[in-house]
């Protein structure tokens, strides 16, 4: 009963959402080459599905490579800005900043630093799109560690090394895996960027660019329904991390 | 007999923008072995500073923290703490929270040995049954339980408390006095005991030093002088009546209020 309802629900919202897509096409008269309806897409997929699983996996290990990356340097960041409190005023006004820039301006200064890189400059900006809020959660996190936490351990003469790794790493995890589900599809819109703006990109972007190029709107819709199962797959992936982490600060329902 | 805790002449300012904020002003106390030194005074008084620099966790400006002949300047592993806010950590079992300071103080220590001592414990304080639960499935007295326990499973010499009871109802805080009083009865440990409650402080000290208002020094010493098996009936005799009126007094003092009609 308990699993019919978590897997039927969404299920449920899903297909509902296909058949107001399929109805509002339909009622419209919209052909073809104006607005895709769900029922066109499984000839698409049908017709290039040896593209949609090369590309896909482009798309998705790029994602995952950059995302990796976000964790490591949001983590670093945010524990340098959670411990240090000249190092979180002079690095947020800068952080901010740099994330107010819209990325699609980035690319073209990447494209040229890191000419024919193309896997590394898609791995770069699914990074730098992604990394801020990692960062930004674990400072927070670190830095409103009340004292008391601290004083138990500290009263015992413990390390600095011993309190993060005891008491301030632990206490930040829930904050952290909020972020992550953040920065998950924020990735994935830093690979798109790279592989939809650069000429002959490759993965889902790519494909889409092409299937824009031929006037064939089902093929991009079908791409965009594809990474849009890839942005749910991969944030399940970091639900089910949650749950073995931090699955203690999940509260009984009453 | 030695003294176990010494402060001798402690002086201490915090450091705001304002200029510095004077909170303890030559503060003298002398707490023997195994004694029950039971701390009050008016709100905002230096009291949780007072805790803070026996435990080594800062240093005064001027003056000396001794315990057990030494001269403190930082933290020592025979101190152990409690807290208003009972501080457990969701992520770990009851049994897991109190075995921590074990992980920091024994790391070699068997884990049998480990969980033998923190179950002990925890039956002693009544929360048998209990140890697999998180922090959140427990109400705020069994919670406070649990921290005492966490307090006292290494074995410390000094017990600093912080108002450990304030949060809790009346019948919840005159539970936790009679387990504290079996505890002590249990384990020997020197205690300093920080609290608003006259009540409590006469129930659990043998001595009850009263602080002036800030900066804070020592304003008055009280021998309470009753057995060490007390019991709560023990708060209505006329002995302790006595004391909890001469305390009232001395708090009023110290808030500068005595010529006011009360």
């Amino acid at each position: 009963m308990e699993v019919a309802r978590k897997i039927g629900v969404p299920l449920a919202a899903i297909l509902m959402f296909l058949a107001l897509w399929e109805g509002i096409v339909w009622w419209n008269g919209w052909p073809n080459y104006k607005m895709a309806s769900p029922s066109d897409l499984p000839p698409a997929y049908a017709r290039y599905w040896e593209l949609f699983l090369t590309m896909g996996w482009q798309t998705l290990w790029r994602t995952v490579a950059g995302l990796g990356l976000a964790v490591l340097f949001g983590t670093l960041l945010g524990m340098v800005m959670g411990f240090s409190r000249i190092a979180r005023d002079g690095l947020y006004p800068l952080l901010v900043g740099f994330n107010a820039i819209p990325k699609a301006t980035l690319v073209p200064v990447l494209a040229l630093i890191f000419i024919g890189q193309h896997d590394f400059n898609t791995v770069l900006m699914a990074f730098l799109i992604s990394f801020f809020p990692i960062a930004v959660s674990v400072g927070i996190g670190l830095s409103t560690l009340e004292p008391e936490y601290r004083d138990i351990l500290r009263s015992l003469g413990a390390s600095k090394l011993t309190i993060f790794w005891k008491i301030a790493l632990p206490k930040t995890l829930p904050e952290f895996f909020g972020a992550l589900k953040v920065s998950v599809t924020l990735a994935f819109i830093g690979t798109n960027l790279v592989e939809i703006v650069s000429p002959h990109g490759r993965g889902l972007g790519a494909l889409f660019k092409s299937g824009e190029t031929n006037g064939d709107y089902p093929l991009m819709f079908a791409v965009l329904i594809a990474l849009a199962f890839l942005g749910i797959l991969l944030y399940y992936a970091v639900v089910a991390l949650e749950r073995i982490f931090a699955g203690w600060a999940e509260r009984p329902q009453h | 007999m030695a003294n176990l805790i010494d402060i001798r002449g402690v002086t201490h300012a915090y450091r705001t923008p304002l200029g510095p904020l004077p909170v303890l002003e030559d503060l003298n106390i002398a707490v023997p072995e195994g004694e029950f030194c039971a701390v009050v005074g008016p709100s905002g008084c230096g009291k949780s500073t007072l805790t803070r620099l026996v435990a080594g966790l800062m240093k005064p400006d001027r003056g000396e923290v001794w315990l057990h002949g030494e001269r403190v300047t930082s933290p020592r592993r025979t101190v152990g703490m409690a807290f208003q806010n009972p501080v457990l950590l969701e992520w770990r079992t009851i049994l897991e929270n109190v075995i921590l300071p074990l992980e920091i103080v024994a790391p070699r220590m068997p884990r049998k040995d480990r969980v033998d001592r923190a179950m002990a414990l925890l039956e002693m304080v009544g929360l048998k049954g209990f140890e697999a639960k998180r922090p959140s499935q427990l109400s705020g007295g069994m919670r406070q339980r649990a921290s005492l326990c966490r307090a006292i499973v290494h074995k410390p010499d000094v017990l600093i408390m912080d108002e450990p009871f304030g949060a809790l109802d009346n019948f919840t805080r005159e539970d936790l006095w009679q387990t504290m009083r079996d505890l002590r009865a249990a384990e020997p440990f020197t205690c300093v005991l920080i609290t608003h409650d006259l009540r409590e402080s006469v129930f659990l000290g043998d001595q009850v030093i009263v602080l002036s208002g800030r900066p804070a020094s020592t304003q008055f010493i009280l021998n309470v002088g009753l057995p060490a098996d007390r019991r709560i009936d023990v708060l209505y005799t006329p002995e302790a009546t006595d004391m909890l009126h001469i305390l009232r007094d001395q708090i009023r003092i110290a808030q500068g209020r005595e010529g006011e009609v009360h």
